[in-house]
């Protein structure tokens, strides 16, 4: 093989140096960077939004017992209205507008601005490109603006905390008449924020999920047919299409809102509101039921935006870990595309208690279930694929056997929500709090770990520390579950999400409304093992810091001996990606093949081997 | 580093990115304006029994707004059509009037939209409802309209079919309960009037930008790249379309239901 032009590291440097500081790292264009910048910023406002919840669990382990130490900054920060005093006297009690500001940020950061933006426009960026062999995204200005959008989302979202009234309190679903009437006297308010940095966060999502898809359908290597597609490049696909058609019902949804509480029109608004006894000066003539209905028509695709580039990440790295083809790939693909047509049509099981009558619940309970069809396909798939393997543990394949059971309690846990019956028993309880945590944290946020351990490599060029890494896993692992599995317990005993004492109200009160102190003092070792969990991250942190200049070489461009495109790059991958052109000649997952050299080949390399001392080079 | 396809279409797609890219867009584009109508159809299907109003608007007006748009939808194919003969100036006259359409419909549209917030319902102190147009010469004391005197607020719900010419009413303003003009706040019809029509107006801007963006100060690309200055043409080509499109269903909707 003659060296080209671009093997010489001497040319890359010179090619780079025409950009400068801004243009290389702030204006970017090239997705890597890009992917990059969603990345880091994701993983801020993930650590933003736990923050938060952490101190929500303070007030619910503790109710009216002051904040220690934060008290009093948030005190300084946010003022007296918003943090109070306890009975003795010192400062740092979390008041009720702030913790209902707290819990609605909490769900919106987590949702809008953590998850969605590391899993899609972080991996999705930085990986799919490199997977299907492209030099970059279709569109790259159009990715940048993506980017730029979403960072004014999340700045317009963080300053609502320190306007007048505070940030929006209506919870992360911002229901009507609620969110239009709370803070009325003020505006622009939390919610004329949360309305305008949703509008951002849409309009970022659709650009990425346009982007996206243009780029998978058009600029796939030469050969590399549908199914010869890394699963993973399959999960965010079916993931742009549900971005691109769920997100603009909401966009709707928030300028209907928007009229509702900036220009007094009354969408949401029923005739005969009252509000604090006082009939609204308004209209009338609107339906609370439809912004209930335009918000989980995005909803509920919502969730497997969440879950399914999660699911993508886990089959790589199962794929590399078990040294074995995928189990079912085929099956996993028609499941992908089967979950992202029926997720448009369950939503309304979130509405189960609106009284919207029982054919229509029967219809969305039928369309619930039959969505867990393809999921539990995909799982089984997954399990059936570590059989018989000889797996490598190592910090990603960790995080990804974690993710399996986890996403399995979340999965099933969340059946007796799905049928109307058991729902109107289980409905706003922390049952549901523990369901969706269970998808989404040890579930989604465990995958993320994995890809983040996984490509980590292939972004710096060197290994985040493996000692630590299992150390991360395992405390993450237990916390979690310490943190989330009580709730189970406490939503089948009946006990309220939305309450901002912990239900301590209702301890041991007679009636129906009785939680039994047992129950309601779970909340204490619940926070607990939130701190935990919080304290867990450090090593993590410190890890993803000090590897960057101080983890172990990885010493190839394929340290983990992976099959797909994004492993065959230079390492970190130069603007362009590829030294030269790409064609692939075979699927995805070519391990456990029969040759003396090595057990995999990668997809581009043409059926007849090249000799031993051409595979694989080494690069420094 | 070159993105493949950005010119030339990809051979088993048939498509050039850009194309895909906005047929894409157009998809997001059809779920927003879709949830906005139905909408629409549930709060006009909830209305109580008499609350609805018909003909308050302009039919005319309305008819000659989309006259103006599918007049404009054909240019803007003439001068796509044009670039692909290689008749730069041909294109440049059917664009240009594309854009002047634009121009022509956000214009009428705006007289609408003033005649709106012109139009007054005024409850009087002694009970009785007059609405009509406030004039100019209304002082602090008296406010001046040219409408009527109606026996209900239920007549108002008809619109102005009913009458021709309208008589000057003066109302001393210590007489007035209430008033408020025919803006968003009026009443769930004026609501999802404004609503879906501002943003339709949103998009004939933005549209209109772009297609006059790409006739004037990026007309030099046409010398430098022609296949990519007219796929440029054809792409804010297909969005004007989806423009114009929403407006044929937004007239009957709104002006004639």
């Amino acid at each position: 093989m003659q060296p080209t032009p671009h093997d010489d590291p001497h040319t890359h440097e010179s090619h780079h140096a025409e950009l400068g500081f801004w243009r290389k790292y702030i204006f970017s264009t090239d997705h890597k960077i890009i992917g990059l910048q969603y990345g880091i910023t994701a993983l801020l406002f993930m650590f933003f939004g736990f923050c938060l919840m952490m101190m929500m669990r303070w007030q619910l382990a503790y109710p009216g017992k002051a904040l220690p130490v934060v008290g009093t900054w948030l005190y300084h920060l946010l003022g007296p209205e918003m943090v109070g005093k306890d009975a003795a006297g010192h400062v740092g009690v979390i008041m009720p507008d702030l913790y209902n500001s707290f819990g609605a940020m909490h769900g919106t950061i987590m949702v809008f601005l953590a998850i969605v933006p590391l899993a899609f426009g972080a991996f999705g960026n930085f990986v799919t490109p490199l997977q299907i062999g492209a030099p970059d995204m279709a569109f790259p200005r159009v990715n940048m603006a993506s980017y730029q959008f979403y960072f004014l989302g999340g700045v317009i979202m963080f300053a609502s905390f320190f306007i007048p009234g505070g940030a929006a309190q209506s919870g992360w679903t911002s229901y009507s008449p609620l969110a239009t009437v709370t803070n009325d006297a003020q505006h622009p308010n939390g919610q004329t924020f949360w309305i305008f940095g949703m509008v951002c966060l849409i309009n970022s999502s659709l650009l990425g999920a346009v982007n996206f898809i243009t780029t998978i359908i058009q600029l796939r290597a030469k050969g590399l047919n549908w199914m010869r597609m890394p699963f993973f490049v399959w999960a965010q696909f079916v993931t742009a299409f549900l971005l691109l058609l769920a997100f603009p019902p909401l966009e709707a949804a928030s300028v209907l809102q928007l009229m509702d509480n900036l220009l007094h029109t009354s969408f949401f608004l029923p005739t005969g509101l009252m509000v604090s006894g006082q009939p609204l000066h308004i209209s009338g003539g609107g339906s609370p039921l439809l912004w209930q209905h335009l918000f989980w028509f995005l909803g509920h695709p919502e969730v497997y935006v969440l879950i399914l580039p999660a699911m993508g990440i886990v089959t790589e790295i199962i794929a590399n870990n078990t040294r074995k083809p995928i189990w079912g790939y085929r099956s996993m693909v028609y499941s992908v595309m089967v979950i992202g047509f029926l997720s448009f049509i369950v939503w309304a099981h979130h509405m189960y208690l609106t009284g919207m009558g029982t054919r229509i619940a029967t219809f969305f309970q039928t369309t619930t279930m039959m969505i867990s069809i393809p999921s539990v396909i995909i799982l089984t798939a997954l399990f059936i694929s570590l059989w018989g393997a000889s797996i490598r543990i190592n910090t990603p394949m960790l995080f990804a056997l974690g993710f399996l059971p986890m996403f399995g309690i979340g999965g099933l846990t969340g059946l007796p929500l799905g049928f109307n019956a058991s729902d109107i028993q289980l409905h706003d309880t922390y049952y549901v709090i523990a369901h969706f945590h269970y998808i989404v944290a040890p579930g989604t946020i465990f995958a993320l770990f994995a890809g983040i351990y996984f490509w980590y490599p292939k972004m710096t060029g060197r290994f985040m520390n493996e000692f630590w890494g299992k150390v991360h896993f395992g405390l993450s692992f237990l916390f979690m579950n310490l943190l989330f599995m009580p709730m189970f317990v406490q939503g089948l005993e009946g006990m309220s999400r939305r309450m901002y004492d912990g239900a301590a109200t209702y301890a041991e009160s007679g009636g129906v409304v009785g939680l039994s102190k047992y129950i309601v003092g779970l909340n204490v070792p619940i926070s607990h093992a939130a701190w935990a969990l919080g304290l867990a991250q450090i090593p993590f942190i410190i890890n993803f810091f000090y590897s960057i200049k101080h983890g172990r070489k990885t010493g190839s461009d394929n340290p983990w001996e992976a099959t797909t495109l994004d492993w065959q790059t230079p390492t970190p991958p130069p603007h362009g990606n590829f030294d030269k052109p790409v064609e692939v000649f075979r699927g995805p997952y070519e391990y456990s093949v029969p040759n003396p050299r090595r057990d995999f080949i990668p997809q581009n390399e043409p059926s007849q081997p090249e000799p031993l001392t051409h595979g694989n080079p080494v690069r420094s | 580093m070159e993105i493949p396809y950005a010119v030339k279409p990809r051979p088993d797609t048939g498509l050039y990115n850009a194309k895909l890219g906005i047929w894409l867009f157009l998809a997001s584009e059809v779920m927003l304006f879709g949830a906005l109508f139905s909408s629409y159809i549930l709060l006009r299907v909830n209305a109580e029994e008499g609350t609805w109003p018909h003909h308050w608007l302009n039919i005319w007006l309305g008819m000659t707004n989309t006259f103006v748009l599918i007049l404009s939808s054909v240019t803007v194919v003439l001068g796509w059509a044009a670039l692909k003969m290689n008749q730069f100036k041909r294109y440049k006259l059917y664009q240009g009037i594309t854009i002047l359409c634009a121009l022509v419909f956000l214009c009428i549209k705006s007289f609408e939209y003033r005649d709106k917030f012109m139009h007054y319902e005024v409850h009087l102190k002694d009970g009785r409802i007059a609405d009509g147009h406030k004039q100019p010469e209304s002082t602090d004391k008296v406010l001046v309209l040219e409408g009527r005197y109606v026996a209900s607020h239920a007549e108002l719900m008809e619109g102005e079919v009913h009458h021709e010419a309208e008589p000057r009413i003066e109302i001393p303003r210590d007489q007035i309960a209430s008033m408020e003009n025919y803006g968003p706040w009026h009443n769930t019809y004026t609501a999802i009037y404004f609503t879906l029509t501002g943003l339709h107006a949103l998009h004939v801007i933005g549209g209109a930008i772009v297609i006059f963006a790409i006739w004037g100060p990026l007309a030099k690309v046409w010398e430098q790249d022609p296949e990519r200055y007219t796929n440029r043409v054809e792409v804010s080509g297909l969005f004007w379309h989806f423009v114009d499109l929403v407006w044929i269903f937004l007239f009957p909707v709104l002006y004639l239901l």
